[in-house]
């Protein structure tokens, strides 16, 4: 199984689609590893700019995010831009039902937490660092400037087990 | 206790239950298209796996930019292609017979009422029309799919939308999907199934209850669903007329499926389109939808009609009967993709495509082309769009560039004045 955490980017708005995350005009690339540098280009924010290739970003191993994360489009090259960009988890208060099922089915985590905890995430200082314990379904996140908090959340059984399998094709493959 | 329409045919699929909120079901139909089929395709050869569960439960189309524009869509046409002849899947769609899958597979009638259907598109649940249970996945569980022939759900919630009173002219099937999305939001239909009822529903034609349905995903919805009943028989006679002995056996066969009285819904929602307006949206949000007269006067530069939303005849007759005799704006480029074959020729029989090319319209062949920005009208930076499709994310048709999503009729009357307008104005 994949090890889950790592510094984490904070992206605070609701509603990223799946052309924001990949824009279409990539979806005729036929390797993963080609979706690498285009993660996020498309991203808009309300206020101020966001840099897809920001030094924040660059190291990110989770992303943090707010409600409807990975709405639109079907494409699983969106979690693939993760994956090839080492994004092994994304937290916020909600997904797209699509974009989450292929989080789990490519075994990479979608975490969800209430808004108030997420608020708590989003005003630690510094550079914040996430640990997951899947077992215990509980994340813990320490920031640079000292501050540590923690969250539990709570995993569909289905979508742990297709996590320890390795992704829905292994667990398919197994079972059916 | 009663079921909805969604329950029946998950209990009537039901392969395994992995754990008590989750159903593994097996799927009648398996939908590809060249954009997320390839890849699976590629990973599937890979793992030593490339097999196909069942070649005459697949349906396969070349769809979304064709003819190719350059070498790496050619490629992936060319995947499909082969992979389509390898493993001898009959109902494969190439070039000449090809055109938006969600319009052309119902046409084929492909789709039957009770059926479950998946395909690597989030537009899939366009086909819950029919009364069936369609939904988009991601290209993981395409793969399953086309290997095991079964696909993971949650077990469905259902939200009931009530669609009453009398439809005012000039007022139609996209306009009351725009005011539900904006009604429900972008996610309010999450983890949901949306079942299309009441009285303006069930008089609708399946092409307007497939624009219902197209645009539930819009909402978050896993899928829409309508009711089978006579209409849905009626379009499907010419698949079934050996199965059934009149089209009212047919629907009453039909009804099987049909939701209870006493089913339970997480929500029901009732909607009264009496005094509804046009809709359109605006921004980037398919629930940012006002009334089109907030909007009259907002300048375009192009005007698209076409896509699995409104690509299909009766869509090109409403936008038809408002360019007859008009010529289209200087300032707009007007570009018409009948969504298939099929509507392309009832089209020129029936004279529309020379009133669309008399106005000034450029008429291309069936494909998706610009509706996701990668080919047959893409718009420049800062351009506007009055487009009969289903996104206006930012980008979506062209980088910089802006999408109203409007009806057929209202991108029809933007074309003309080269500015939103109230379809209403060219009726009379
Ligand atoms: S027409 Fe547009 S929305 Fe429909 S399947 Fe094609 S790309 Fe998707």
């Amino acid at each position: 199984m994949k090890e889950f955490g790592g510094p984490a980017a904070f992206i605070d708005r609701n509603d990223i689609n799946t052309d924001e995350i990949i824009p279409a005009k990539y979806l005729t690339e036929i390797t993963k590893k080609a979706l690498q540098p285009h993660l996020l280009e498309d991203l808009h924010l309300e206020e101020g700019q966001f840099d897809p290739h920001s030094p924040e970003m660059q190291d990110a191993r989770v992303l943090i995010t707010r409600s409807n994360f990975g709405c639109g489009s079907s494409r699983e090259h969106a979690v693939w831009a993760l994956e090839v960009n080492e994004i092994n988890m994304v937290v916020g208060q909600s997904f797209a039902r699509i974009f989450r099922q292929n989080m789990f089915n490519c075994g990479i985590l979608a975490v969800e937490l209430p808004s108030e905890e997420l608020d708590r995430l989003f005003a630690l200082q510094g550079k914040v660092t996430l640990t997951v314990d899947l077992d215990k379904e509980q994340l813990t996140a320490t920031s640079s400037a000292g501050d540590t908090t923690q969250c539990s959340f709570t995993l569909n059984p289905f979508d742990k087990k297709l996590i320890k399998a390795g992704g829905w094709l292994t667990y398919a493959d197994a079972h059916y | 206790m009663g079921q909805t329409i969604t329950e029946k045919i998950f209990a009537a699929h039901l392969r395994d239950t992995p754990t008590p909120e989750n159903m593994v079901l097996d799927i009648d139909v398996i939908m590809c298209h060249e954009i997320t089929t390839p890849i699976a395709i590629m990973d599937l050869v890979e793992k030593g796996m490339d097999r196909v569960c069942n070649p005459s439960r697949i349906k396969a189309v070349i769809d979304h930019v064709t003819p190719p524009k350059d070498s790496k869509t050619a490629t992936q046409a060319k995947i499909m292609r082969d992979w389509a002849r390898r493993h001898n899947i009959k109902d494969f769609f190439d070039i000449g017979r090809n055109g938006v899958c969600h319009a052309l597979f119902p046409e084929k009638g492909f789709i039957r009422p009770g059926n479950t259907v998946i395909m690597g598109d989030s537009h899939t649940c366009t086909h819950g029309a029919f009364g069936a249970f369609a939904a988009g996945v991601g290209t993981t569980d395409l793969e399953v799919g086309i290997l095991k022939g079964v696909c993971a759900f949650r077990v469905p919630r259902s939200l009931k939308i009530e669609v009453t009173g009398t439809l005012p002219k000039g007022v139609v099937a996209k306009d009351i999907i725009l005011a539900i999305i904006k009604k429900l939001t972008v996610s309010g239909g999450t983890d949901m199934v949306i079942e299309f009822t009441g009285p303006v529903v069930e008089a609708m034609n399946m092409s307007s209850r497939m624009t219902l349905c197209n645009m539930a995903v819009e909402a978050g919805a896993t899928s829409g669903v309508c009711q089978p009943d006579i209409v849905t028989a009626r379009y499907l006679w010419p698949f079934i007329q050996d199965e059934y002995e009149s089209v009212e056996q047919a629907a009453e066969a039909f009804s099987r499926w049909r939701s209870d009285e006493d089913a339970r819904y997480e929500q029901v929602v009732t909607l009264d389109v009496t005094t509804l307006a046009p809709q359109v949206t605006y921004g980037y949000k398919p629930d940012n939808v006002k009334d089109i007269q907030e909007l009259e006067g907002a300048k375009i530069d192009q005007v698209y009609i076409g896509s699995c939303t409104n690509g299909r005849i009766e869509d090109i007759r409403e936008a038809a009967m408002i360019l007859r005799n008009q010529s289209v704006a200087e300032s707009v480029r007007g570009i018409l993709v009948p969504a298939t074959p099929a509507v392309y020729s009832q089209a020129l029989e029936e004279g529309l495509i020379k009133i669309f090319m008399e106005s000034g319209f450029c008429v291309l062949n069936p494909t998706c082309g610009a509706c996701l920005g990668m080919s047959s009208g893409v718009l420049a930076d800062g351009e506007v769009c009055a487009s009969t499709t289903n996104r206006n994310f930012n980008g979506r048709m062209g980088k910089g560039g802006m999408v109203h999503l409007m009806s057929p009729a209202s991108a029809a009357a933007a074309a003309i004045t080269g500015v939103i307008t109230d379809p209403r104005r060219f009726l009379n």
